[in-house]
């Protein structure tokens, strides 16, 4: 029998999963979009077992504006990903310190 | 027993690519593995009676972010072994990290099953009607109560729209484009015409 534990604890490990991503891949942008990617895929999974469970659609509706956010999201980051690319040559987080004061 | 079969072949899939596309080397195996996730996470969601959202998933997911991934990584030329220098460096803390959060995580499933706060229970305002599909419940909830977030929803995506036409956009020197007001103020006795002289008589300039 399947429960809403089942669907919490598979979208905690996603969760876990993208956090980790982030931390591993410390120097590749591009990745580490798709990690937040990843925790976004993670929260939607909760929000729509949840809706399930409680059977309240609210929670469908607010997983489509996170998807909405994600996506504008993902545009916006890899718009200026490009710029970057084109003005540095180089995609590496670290090397990112032109704001640095 | 089929749907317990098909919960667990999508929960292994879904963490599975996910573990994958954290670890990949290559990021363009990274954006396939995250499309693998995404289906598998959409798959989940069926399993449920969110078709919309499933399906939602696929499109906007598979078909528009995850190519736009694979359009970036693939066009910028990047060596990537030298991104990936860090990674015995950080794997440390990020393995800290993650098992921080997954305790914390756990201990709140525990607290939750031990007995959970009680924060009320839903009104039921949004409860799916009897005999309505899933598509069809959505639909009356997004264009009734939500119509204004859904409304915001257009606009987020439209700043993103003009946002990443703007930053991208790039002016090029040297490029004869379409000039419409000189185009539009184009008279006709300006212009060229058709003529059909007769043999030997030449044309008048």
């Amino acid at each position: 029998m399947i429960g809403i534990e089942h669907y919490v604890v598979v979208s905690s490990i996603l969760f876990v999963l993208g956090v980790l991503g982030i931390f591993l891949n410390r120097k590749n942008v591009i990745v580490i979009l798709m990690a937040i990617e990843l925790i976004l895929l993670a929260v939607n999974l909760n929000l729509v077992a949840f809706s399930a469970f409680l059977h309240d659609l609210t929670g469908q509706i607010f997983a489509m504006f996170v998807l909405t956010v994600a996506a504008g999201e993902a545009a916006i980051g890899l718009a200026i990903l490009v710029i970057y690319f084109r003005g540095r040559g180089t995609i590496a987080v670290d090397d990112v310190n032109r704001m640095k004061g | 027993m089929i749907q317990t079969i098909a919960f667990y072949l999508f929960a292994t899939l879904v963490i599975a690519s996910g573990a994958v596309t954290i670890l990949a080397r290559n990021p363009v195996h990274s954006v396939l593995w995250l499309i693998l996730a995404f289906f598998n996470a959409a798959g989940l969601m069926v399993l449920v009676g969110a078709e919309f959202i499933a399906m939602l998933l696929v499109i906007v997911y598979v078909g528009a972010v995850a190519v736009l991934f694979l359009f970036v990584v693939m066009m910028l030329d990047i060596d990537f072994a030298e991104l990936r220098a860090g990674f015995i460096r950080n794997f440390p803390l990020g393995i800290v990290l993650a098992v921080v959060l997954l305790a914390e995580l756990v201990l709140g499933i525990g607290a939750y099953r031990v007995g959970g706060l009680v924060l009320g229970t839903p009104d039921g305002a949004a409860a799916t009607p009897e005999g309505v599909s899933n598509i069809a419940a959505i639909g009356a909830l997004l264009y009734g109560r939500y119509l204004f977030l859904f409304e915001a929803a257009g606009l987020v995506l439209l700043v993103a729209m003009i946002g990443a036409i703007v930053l991208t956009h790039r002016e090029r020197g040297g490029v004869r484009g379409q000039n419409i007001s000189r185009q539009v103020a184009r008279r006709p006795d300006e212009a060229t015409v058709n003529a059909r002289p007769e043999v030997g008589k030449g044309v008048q300039l």
